[in-house]
């Protein structure tokens, strides 16, 4: 490691979260600053003849011309390694149990901690030996890190050679476990390294990998209507209350990653208490462990300062492509990204920098692309040969909740799924209140530029998943897709001359859609059984529905009136199956039920050859 | 109060609020300043940017009078206040100054009202359920201890008649202590702070409260002080006092206004509707006190409320607070028109730490339920009665018609009541259960059957009745 001398320059002006200094002549951009008495921590982001400006992470409440910066010779780093799960930290990767147990209840400046704890010590197998040659990426042994989540300690990147030695056992992140021999060069390994946030951690050239495998939610709306590649990206945008916060907690409890990464950005205080409360005691679908195991927080709620908030996104994303390139299966979750995007304008604006649209700087996109574009599912350098992937999922709130805005729009642009929160759904307290006709995974063709062609693959294949489980599947997402969008049409002429003078074959699609609506759409996140929904039965439940529209309608097409389809008793016990503990058993039964319904009313009519269901 | 620090005897600039200071040094970003005109009138103000050599100051107290030949004197430190338990009952100015002849508050225990954020590592999630005795509110937008949760309201609409209300009602029930109330008037005109201070004291709550008053005729720069001040004071009585605090602003529009007017003055680019883009940073700094702390007993609920400019709830001032605080309870024009009381229209309404404080143990076990079909029900209701203004009450269908019914009873006989009527949990439910028994059992698809059969007037008649 370059050691550089101590470069101090003077503060020369002080305005919010930005201040301007001179006399460090090496200064660079990205560069960190201690600024004044306290060492509040900042980041060169402007240089001018003799004088940079930094941007401090940490409120500037005192400063004075005069006071003292000093260079540091580093730029804003994550320190990765064990120790990051089961974890809350704030915007610059400082734990937060730490400073509350330093400073108390509030958070007041000028704490120095580590982001990982140097008193634990993690037991460390090695999976190399003295004499094996390593290379950035490569796996050199394992930690135990929780029970879900084993930690693979990476070799870092810039060293390679030759192992010298190694050795097993209890160590901290600060001891060394390894060294590598490179010539006259020698470097000790340690569990801990060091990545530059604000740039992607590479993969193998020609790395990026189709994406073909849902990432499963449990959310129906989601993982049946709208799915979510592992590796994939999505906008969930919608005004205040319409449920997005809530969603990506649901994502970040019952998606089948490895890892969570949750970033609550310039969001409120009581939400991450919420997440940190209520984790520990939630178990993981999947292994059975606190969901907390496999989880990192980091949080800069809105009266944090707002520099911090900029930087968070940027720390999640860097720790979620560390466990990427262990090999794991990462998916991440911005809450909401629209702050990010606003403390991007707030310091643009005391840079007096020419802002673009509503005030936003100009260069908003390319930060919002860029951002996205460290999703992917990848092959990852080092051996043994591995691939992980990393799912970004960012929630926009846009102003006034119209999503005709600058960080929506660029948005939409650089992400593959689109799930549309609707005020009027939220308001009849339909949640997910994810617009059926508005959201999109993918549509084939639908933009023109290239990432659509490759979404449109993403989308096949998934697609494809899903039919060789469930055969059919397909079929009846269509004639889901298709009865919620002529339900929609239905009911615009319903509203204006009433639902009572429609003929009985539009009836049925509105009676039809609301029950798909109800009993399959509304989907509570606080319902015991409901919160939670395996696709075998997500697939039982679509096909109950639509195999009772099909017939339905059949019946109403061979002369049974509506009303007798509408007095069947069934149809309110459809719409509150979801919620039956007996799960997948209970569908079944309530569609044997149905079948006896059906013929029923077939054999009233005289009707005869009606097929229901298969 | 003792002045310190640097003096520096004239100004540069004038420009609206701000002062422009030259040859001045050791000032720090933030600090505030005590400036003396020639008129011998002592003014506060701010330093919102320094360089070298020169600082740029915000005037608190009005510019009207000031010239460039004033003395400054700087403070040294942010605006602190002192707080002791003598403040309790007591009525004070914009900068903390009483205003109700009595003596001023000492104390060598002084807090900077700009606060810290609360490290959410620290914080307890609320889920004590506050009895508010107002329906509408208790059954679908519950209120718990330690929530931020605003009125957005209209002018001419019955907002501080409502919030009296709720400070003269909410209790926890099982506990008999007493909320505290701290109620901050951002720009209200007179008589409607007097009403406040009015019904406090005719509650008997005056000895329990602080009354920090900047009212409609007093500088506007200085209610960027008010609510600030009045949270400062809450917090030491929620967490040093260990009281139970509500915290009334008033009203949230006057700050936001006065905010955008001092960032025109320094020429900030401007975001919506000419407020600055850190309206929401700013808003967030002031709402985001409130909340319980672990190993404190107190807890510090806030209930802002905001006028929406022109009634328009999309207006960055009611948006921007709404993506902030937890949830918003919203007042209608039309319902206040038709003579409801109060007139709170529960569907753009929200409550989002309701169902932690809801349930078995907290409420009753339908209540969940119950708010949830009485929202679905409501819904359809409105949605039927837009319906019937288009093609007529009879192109309606007998099921629409039933919604219709459902929603003028929800209205008429849920939210509407008196505004001394204090009504307890289980009657507003009872209330709920009773109009929901107009629609057919097989529309209460939100309702697990349970509870139909324990609630339903239907089941609980047949059970009551001798066998
Ligand atoms: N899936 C869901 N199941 C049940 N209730 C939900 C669901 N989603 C949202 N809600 C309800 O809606 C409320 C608001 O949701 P949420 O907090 O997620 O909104 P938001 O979009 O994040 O709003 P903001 O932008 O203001 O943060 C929740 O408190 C909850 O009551
Ligand atoms: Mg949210």
């Amino acid at each position: 490691m370059v050691i550089k001398l101590a470069r101090i320059g003077k503060l020369v002006r002080i305005s919010g979260s930005v201040v301007e200094a001179l006399g460090i002549e090496d200064i660079t951009i990205g560069e960190i600053v201690e600024v004044g008495e306290e060492g509040l921590i900042g980041e060169v982001i402007r240089i001018f003849e003799d004088r940079f400006t930094a941007q401090v992470y940490e409120d500037t409440t005192g400063l004075k011309p005069g006071e003292i910066v000093k260079g540091t010779g580093k730029r804003l780093e994550a320190e990765l390694g064990p120790g990051l799960l089961n974890n809350i930290l704030d915007g610059i990767g400082r734990p937060l149990e730490l400073i509350k147990n330093l400073r108390g209840p509030y958070i007041t400046r000028g704490v120095k901690v580590n982001t990982l704890p140097r008193n634990i010590k993690w037991y460390f197998t090695p999976t190399v030996k003295e004499g094996d040659e390593v290379a950035p990426g490569d796996v050199v042994g394992t930690v135990k890190e929780t029970e879900s989540v084993t930690h693979r300690i990476l070799i870092p990147h810039g060293i390679r050679g030759e192992v010298a030695w190694v050795k097993e056992g209890k160590y901290t992140v600060d001891q060394p476990i390894l060294l590598v021999k490179n010539g006259t060069n020698e470097y000790e390994v340690t569990m801990k390294q060091y990545w530059p946030i604000r740039v992607p951690r590479p993969f193998e050239t020609d790395g990026r990998l189709p994406l073909e495998k849902p990432l499963i939610t449990g959310q129906r709306v989601i993982d049946t209507f709208f799915p979510i590649p592992k590796g994939g990206t999505a906008a969930i945008p919608g005004g205040f209350g319409t449920g997005k916060t809530v969603m990506l907690h649901q994502l970040a409890k019952w998606s089948d990653a490895k890892v969570v990464v949750y970033i609550g950005c310039g969001e409120r205080g009581n939400e991450m208490c919420e997440v940190v409360t209520e984790f520990p005691k939630l178990k993981d679908p999947y292994t059975g462990r606190p969901l907390m195991e496999r989880t990192v927080l980091i949080a800069n709620t809105s009266n944090m300062p707002v520099a911090a908030r900029e930087s968070s996104i940027y720390f999640g994303v860097t720790i979620g492509e560390y466990f990427r390139d262990q090999g794991y299966d990462v998916a991440l979750m911005a809450d909401s990204t629209s702050r990010w995007a606003e403390a991007m304008r707030e310091v643009s604006g005391r840079l007096e920098e020419m802002p673009a649209e509503m005030g936003y700087p100009a260069y908003l996109p390319d930060r919002i692309a860029e951002f996205y574009e460290r999703a992917g599912r990848v092959k990852v350098p080092g051996k043994p040969s591995r691939e992980g992937s990393l799912t970004i999922i960012g929630a926009v709130s846009p102003p006034g909740g119209d999503f005709n805005e600058p960080v929506t729009i660029h948005t939409l642009r650089f992400t593959g799924v689109f799930w549309a929160l609707d005020a009027d759904l939220a308001y009849s307290r339909h949640f997910p209140a994810i617009n059926w006709l508005k959201s999109y995974s993918i549509h084939a063709g639908a933009v023109a530029e290239p990432w659509a062609q490759s979404f449109s693959q993403y989308s096949k294949k998934i697609l494809g998943w899903w039919e060789r489980k469930h055969m059919g599947f397909l079929e009846y997402r269509k004639t889901a897709l298709d009865l919620l969008g002529e339900a929609a049409e239905v009911e615009s002429i319903a509203r204006v001359i009433g639902e009572a003078s429609l003929p009985d074959e539009q009836r049925i699609i509105l009676l039809a859609s609301e029950i798909l609506k109800e009993g399959f759409l509304r989907q509570s996140a606080f319902d015991e059984v409901d919160s939670y929904c395996e696709i075998g039965k997500q697939f039982c439940l679509l096909k109950l529905m639509i195999d009772f529209y099909l017939t339905a309608s059949e019946l109403i097409d061979r002369g049974v009136p509506f009303e007798r389809v509408r007095s069947m008793p069934q149809i309110f016990k459809m719409m509150r199956v979801k919620e039956d503990p007996r799960g997948i058993e209970a569908i079944r039964e309530l569609s044997l039920e149905i079948r006896g319904e059906f013929q029923k009313i077939a054999r009233e009519y005289g009707i005869e050859g009606v097929v229901v269901g298969s | 109060m003792g002045v310190k620090g640097l003096a520096y005897r004239g100004v540069k600039e004038i420009k609206g609020s701000l002062l422009i200071v030259e040859g001045v040094e050791g000032v720090g970003y933030n600090e505030v300043a005590r400036i003396i005109g020639q008129d011998g009138v002592e003014r506060l103000a701010r330093v919102l940017e320094v360089g070298k050599g020169y600082a740029i100051l915000q005037v608190f107290g009005g510019e009207i009078g000031l010239q460039t030949d004033v003395v400054v004197r700087f403070e040294g430190s942010a605006f602190t206040i002192p707080v002791s338990d003598e403040v309790l009952g007591r009525m004070f100015n914009g900068r903390f100054e009483p205003i109700d002849h009595g003596p001023p508050i000492i104390s060598t225990d002084r807090r900077d009202i700009n606060g810290a954020p609360i490290n959410p590592k620290a914080r307890i999630y609320p889920n004590d359920f506050i009895q508010t005795g107002i329906s509408a509110i208790d059954g679908m937008l519950s209120l718990v201890r330690g929530q931020k949760l605003p009125i957005f309201s209209e002018s001419g609409l019955p907002h501080n008649r409502v919030i009296a209300q709720i400070a003269r009602q909410a209790t926890v029930r099982g506990e008999e202590e007493e909320f505290a109330l701290v109620f901050a008037a951002m720009g209200l005109k007179k008589d409607e702070a007097l009403y406040f201070i009015d019904e406090f004291e005719h509650s008997g709550a005056l000895e329990r409260s602080v009354v920090i008053l900047n009212l409609a005729d007093d500088p506007a720069v200085e209610r960027l002080f008010t609510p600030r001040i009045a949270l400062t004071v809450a917090e030491y009585l929620a967490f040093e006092l260990e009281m139970h605090v509500l915290a009334i602003l008033s009203d949230m529009t006057n700050y936001a206004e006065a905010l955008r007017e001092m960032s025109a003055a320094r020429e900030e680019v401007p975001s919506r509707k000419g407020y600055p883009g850190y309206l929401y940073s700013d808003l967030a700094t002031i709402y985001e006190r409130a909340g319980i702390i672990e190993g404190k007993k107190g807890s510090l609920t806030q209930m802002p409320i905001l006028t929406m400019p022109g009634g328009d709830l999309h207006h960055p001032i009611p948006d921007l607070t709404g993506y902030i605080t937890e949830g918003q309870i919203i007042l209608d024009r039309e319902l206040d028109i038709k003579g409801v009381y109060p007139p709170i229209n529960v569907l753009p309404s929200l409550s989002r730490l309701m169902r932690s404080g809801i349930g078995k143990g907290k409420t009753r076990d339908d209540h969940k339920d119950v708010s949830d079909q009485l929202y679905y029900s409501y819904k359809r209701g409105v949605r039927a009665r837009e319906l019937a203004r288009i093609v007529g009450e009879m192109g309606l269908s007998p099921e629409e018609r039933k919604y219709l019914e459902f929603a003028e009873a929800f209205e008429r006989r849920f939210v509407n009541q008196g505004e001394y009527e204090n009504r307890t949990i289980e009657k507003t439910l009872d209330i709920a259960w009773d109009i929901l028994s107009i629609l057919p059992e097989s529309e209460l698809v939100r309702i697990h059957e349970e509870y139909v059969k324990k609630y339903h007037p239907k089941y609980r008649e047949k059970a009551s009745k001798p066998a």
